[in-house]
């Protein structure tokens, strides 16, 4: 019953999300996007002559934050109705920053001007989608290798670490975000950043470790003893320190931890995996322990190169 | 026992018999991370050893006024401090190295193997003890990144320090990221085989 009415309400939230990208349907051009990577596709809500829609010089296009540099178009392409032009340009776009498009007819006078950004929620996936796979805090970013090595020998242990290390991260982060938006920043106590944020991350930890032991006695158990081996660990010290060097706000932090989180447990258990095996294969005396699983880290990594350039949304 | 030791043996426990980065294997992130040159990897070792020398000092200086229960949150407040010191420090003096390093410098705050020797060595030993370990310790590490940083940068791109002596680029894949887990990896696995040789050329006499 709760189950069914939550995901009205889920329903409805994503309904309304879209209500905007709908509005958004001007008098001149109905559709915008983008299109590859540099492309933007523009569908007009009539057909358009060829001399307005098919001349260069008649689009201005630019990020919204940098008005002074236009951005170069390469060539138009019309389709035959006249109703969809896809604009290529010379170099790649950053897709993650809004853009501006001016349309002016053929005199010069403008005929409409229209931002064209990718939809808040496809950032925010983005954002997630980032830290989980294309830089994977272990394979591709290199941080808490000590933890990554020392409690990947066996599955069971890879996953209850993993999920300490989400819940920490995630609940470290957001209280990063406060202190670093309501106190670091308004006093201009900016060079303090490492010794506040290590001293919150340490009281996270403390302060999971007291509460699950009072409310959950069994799954401390699971996993009492990792909690300790957590305080001191680069991965979550990373987001706070990343959060503020990009300016994220709650939400973006809150998925950029929880993207690293996922993707520190995604590593462990894929880590974990092949240890299990590695045990009952002859490896030769010189690499057994650490340097083999040097090696398949390595591997790892060269296959985590793989998701570089994904865009999903 | 402060007394037995000189200091250097203290120094050459650091780089050899316990060196951070091959023998206890600890705080390998930035070994991995961003030794792709012997530059880089000095840059950092120096950085790691003025944190690594100075906490051990300063720990060392108010061992008998920390209390035991607080000790580790007082370890981290005080490696914080240090490396807030060294990170402003080269922001401001060495803007680029400081960019190539990135977000490692301030993640020294969260390095093992410092942690560990003020635990180990610095909250029981007089101050000059405890600097000559950590001068030890930070050096076995600054020596451990550039062994590391010179083996990729020579394969790599065929060149030490910058200058080429090579000529040619043998092996394009070392300064790739991921080869920093196959470096690492293999050159433990060569310490092991030294060891093993070692010990059996020992067996045979």
């Amino acid at each position: 019953m709760m189950m069914r009415r939550l995901l009205k309400y889920w329903t409805i939230a994503v309904l309304l999300s879209l209500v905007p990208v709908c509005l958004q349907a001007a008098e001149l051009v109905s559709k915008q996007g983008f299109g590859k990577e540099n492309e933007i596709r523009l569908s007009f809500a009539a057909a358009v002559g060829k001399d307005v829609a098919g001349y260069i010089a008649n689009y201005t296009v630019f990020e919204e934050s940098d008005p002074d540099i236009r951005l170069e178009i390469k060539e138009i392409v019309l389709s035959p109705d006249g109703r969809q032009v896809s604009l290529l340009f010379t170099e790649a776009l950053n897709s993650a920053n809004a853009h501006v498009v001016s349309i002016r007819d053929s005199d010069g006078k403008e005929l409409t001007s229209l931002l064209v950004k990718k939809s808040y929620l496809g950032y925010i996936l983005s954002i997630l989608i980032s830290a989980l796979l294309v830089n994977n805090f272990v394979f591709t970013k290199y941080l808490g290798l000590c933890v990554f090595f020392g409690t990947s020998k066996r599955k069971t242990t890879a996953k209850g670490m993993g999920v300490v290390f989400t819940i920490v991260m995630v609940v470290s982060a957001v209280m990063s975000w406060f202190f670093y938006q309501f106190i670091l920043i308004p006093y201009d106590l900016n060079f303090l950043q490492i010794v506040v944020f290590i001293g919150l991350v340490s009281l996270t930890v403390q302060a999971v470790d007291t509460i699950l032991r009072k409310v959950n006695p069994i799954l401390f158990n699971s996993f009492g003893v990792f909690l300790v081996l957590v305080i001191a660990n680069c991965v979550i010290i990373a987001v706070p320190l990343m959060m503020a060097n990009y300016n994220y706000n709650v939400i973006e932090t809150f998925m950029l931890a929880l993207g690293a989180g996922g993707g520190f447990l995604l590593a462990l258990y894929l880590m974990s995996s092949v240890r299990e095996r590695l045990d009952l294969a002859n490896i030769p005396e010189t690499f057994r322990g650490l340097p083999i699983a040097f090696i398949v880290a390595g591997q790892f990594a060269m296959a985590f190169l793989g998701f570089s350039g994904l865009q999903l949304f | 026992m402060a007394n037995d030791k000189s200091s250097m043996q203290l120094i050459s426990r650091g780089i050899l018999s316990e060196n951070p980065i091959f023998k206890l294997a600890l705080s390998m992130c930035p070994a991995v991370g961003i030794s792709t040159t012997v530059m880089n990897g000095f840059m950092l070792g120096v950085a790691v050893l003025f944190v690594q020398v100075f906490s051990s000092v300063t720990i060392s200086l108010f061992k008998n006024k920390i209390h035991p229960r607080i000790r580790i949150p007082t370890y981290t407040l005080t490696i914080a401090t240090w490396v807030t010191v060294i990170d402003l420090a080269l922001a401001a003096y060495m803007p680029e190295a400081y960019a190539k390093m990135g977000i490692f410098v301030k993640l020294i705050v969260a390095f093992a193997i410092i942690t560990m020797r003020l635990e180990m060595f610095a909250c029981k030993e007089s101050a000059p003890d405890s600097f000559w370990d950590g001068l030890g310790m930070g050096l076995g590490f600054l020596i451990g990144m550039m062994v590391i940083g010179l083996v990729r940068e020579l394969l790599g791109s065929g060149a030490i320090l910058g200058y080429d002596v090579l000529g040619f680029k043998p092996l394009l894949f070392f300064i790739l990221p991921s080869a920093g887990f196959f470096v690492v990896g293999l050159m433990m696995a060569f310490f092991n085989w030294i060891e093993l040789v070692y010990k059996q050329a020992k067996g045979m006499k």
